[in-house]
């Protein structure tokens, strides 16, 4: 097992170096020179010079890329161009409400997915098989901003079951439940759509297997089947899924959070896009690359614990 | 079957280019037979491109046309989906917007699937360190959300038709390379690109003339797939403000606009959304559909 996350986190540790150098370049070699963009084209050239010195941008590209890359790991991302506050603080700040979102969606697209999928291809062909396979099509069909405005018009607006402005904020437990209550389904139904679907395939695949034969043929109750042999089998393509759609998801939590008005990362870019907030741009694009980075490493360890044979490979 | 004034090589050529579109074209007609509900798809599809293509035509006012008189009125038989806050016909707007999300999106992926496919097929094809890197630094990509990689291009660049183009088909490059190469390394080992390659035949050759027409069914396919991606990306784009700029009508713009006024005229979002729900769930139909039917593991389950 040590060899196993060694291997995994040494992988992870160069994927990372590579994304960044990467998100360094594209900040540097798209067109347009940040301090003109930042101060727009009335500044005189002393203000653009002086703001050049400000984001280091005079210094040459080698030292640029020591000194972005030395930032990143110290924890030293630079000062917003609006707020002046540290660019990790503001991130800081209102990554919890975003993992929260993030998290309860996954947990619904999980406890509505998985069995959904089972149900569909232990009952293949079926009626209920084509209208989960329809219905599941149709979710992942929806763009997150439409579904999300859907759902705000039917149970905030019309129903008045929950508030219309997510704050993220709320005091007591039952206040934080009720504003992420909507953010949450929106992301996890969308989410359950993609797990219903690899959930079906995965099960499909397994029940072909020799061994769900042999396990038939032995007089075993299907139930016991499904649980004992099929279920664990199934699982290595669904936290596959969660890795795969991770870019779906993070876009599409970006959608949820702005049409519920709800703190997190995705009002942070979207604020910074509109400001020119360059500095914390370059943050934003160093979060998600960590976010991404992480989370396939976890992926990739949670294979290892569900299916003890990809340790020895 | 060959011009006679033409050359040789000139008229090779044309024959793989040929025989490549009619091996694919057999490929998905037989797909599309195993699988009935993609006939709806691209039935729905067609539908909606037709739409588009005649909206010069059949669009009922003009998408630009302001009406002071006539602002946030509701379904009538004069505005069948109603007016937005300037007065402007939501029918026709959708129509009109319905142009700028194929364009875009039909453009952005023909792009994406030529340079993708390519890449695959090289890296599959040659094999050893390049492969390896290639798609390395493809996988990384693969992982970075697309959303926020064309929040980016389009912020940095600007919002415009051709910037919009860029910003999705750089980021529907990575699943095109890595869709073409894996079925790449399998066909290349096979005896007809061996018998090829003693009939002493060029690389560029195998690889245009030979693997890809094997490829091409898969490759379409997954188009397919990703055209439905980069309609609901553009959505999303001009949704957060980075669409084509206005009075321009694009559907994700009509819903930020209607999004202001959705306490009393929830109509102005719910048609433009219905629309791009429709093409989105036509291609995801259509292409979804073909897959199973071409997917090799699924073969003589039907």
């Amino acid at each position: 097992m040590g060899s196993f996350v060694l291997k995994r986190l040494g992988f992870a540790v160069i994927t990372l170096f590579c994304v960044l150098t990467i998100v360094f370049f594209i900040v540097r070699i798209l067109p347009g020179d940040p301090a003109l963009v930042i101060l727009g084209d009335q500044a005189s050239q002393a203000a653009i010079e002086s703001l050049r010195t400000r984001l280091g941008l005079d210094q040459p590209l080698y030292i640029q890329y020591v000194e972005f890359m030395a930032g990143v790991f110290t924890g030293d991302w630079g000062q917003s161009m609006v707020s002046g506050r540290p660019v990790i603080a503001e991130i800081l700040n209102v990554l919890p409400a975003t993992i929260e979102l993030t998290v309860a969606a996954l947990i619904l697209g999980a406890a509505v997915g998985i069995p959904l999928g089972v149900w569909s291809a232990i009952r293949r062909n079926s009626v209920p098989d084509y209208a989960i396979r329809l219905a599941s099509l149709l979710g992942l069909s929806f763009p997150a901003f439409v579904s999300a405005i859907l759902l705000l018009l039917a149970f905030a607006i019309t129903l008045r079951w929950f508030p219309v402005m997510s704050t993220g904020r709320g005091e007591t437990f039952g206040a934080r439940l009720n504003d992420l209550a909507l953010p949450a389904i929106n992301l996890g139904l969308i989410m359950a759509a993609y797990i219903t679907r690899v959930s079906r395939s995965a099960m499909l695949e397994v029940l072909g297997q020799d061994y769900v034969r042999t396990a038939k043929a032995k007089g075993l109750a299907f139930g016991t089947i499904i649980w004992r042999h099929c279920l664990r089998n199934t699982m290595i393509p669904v936290v596959t899924v969660v890795g795969l759609y991770l870019g779906i998801l993070i876009g599409n939590s970006v959608l949820t959070e702005i049409v519920f008005n709800r703190p997190g990362l995705g009002r942070l870019i979207v604020g910074a896009l509109n400001q020119r907030d360059y500095t914390m741009l370059q943050g934003m694009m160093v979060i998600y690359t960590l976010i991404v980075v992480v989370v396939n490493l976890l992926t990739d360890l949670t294979y290892g614990l569900i299916d003890p044979r990809i340790k020895y490979k | 079957m060959s011009a006679a004034n033409s050359t040789p090589s000139a008229n090779a050529s044309r024959n793989y280019f040929r025989t490549t579109v009619a091996a694919a074209g057999a490929g998905l007609l037989k797909a599309f037979n195993t699988n009935k509900t993609s006939w709806i798809g691209l039935g729905l599809f067609v539908f909606v491109c037709l739409l588009a293509l005649l909206a010069p035509v059949i669009a009922p006012h003009d998408p630009l046309d302001q009406d002071v008189f006539n602002r946030l009125k509701g379904p009538s038989a004069d505005y069948l989906f109603g007016t937005d806050s300037f007065g402007r016909d939501i029918l026709s707007r959708i129509m009109w917007g319905a142009r700028i999300s194929l364009t875009i999106g039909i453009v952005a992926i023909s792009i994406a699937m030529v340079i993708g496919t390519t890449i695959g097929l090289v890296a599959g094809y040659f094999g050893g360190k390049v492969d390896i890197i290639v798609m390395q630094a493809n996988d990384v990509l693969l992982a970075f959300p697309s959303l926020i990689l064309g929040l980016i291009v389009v912020a940095m660049l600007g919002p415009s038709v051709e910037n919009l183009i860029i910003a999705i088909a750089l980021t529907a490059i990575p699943p095109f390379a890595r869709i073409a190469r894996a079925p790449t390394i399998a066909i290349k080992e096979r005896e007809f690109i061996e018998a090829g390659r003693a009939l002493g035949y060029s690389d560029l050759r195998l690889m245009f003339g030979h693997v890809l027409p094997n490829i091409l069914p898969e490759v379409l396919v997954m188009g397919s797939l990703w055209l439905a991606t980069a309609i609901r990306v553009e959505a999303s784009l001009a949704f957060i403000g980075l669409g084509v700029s206005p009075p321009t009508p694009t559907w994700g713009g009509m819903i930020r606009e209607g999004f202001e006024n959705i306490l009393d005229s929830f109509y102005l979002v719910l048609f433009p959304s219905i629309a791009i729900l429709i093409v989105v769930f036509a291609l995801n139909l259509l292409g979804d559909g073909l897959r199973d039917a071409i997917d090799p593991r699924l073969k003589g389950e039907q």
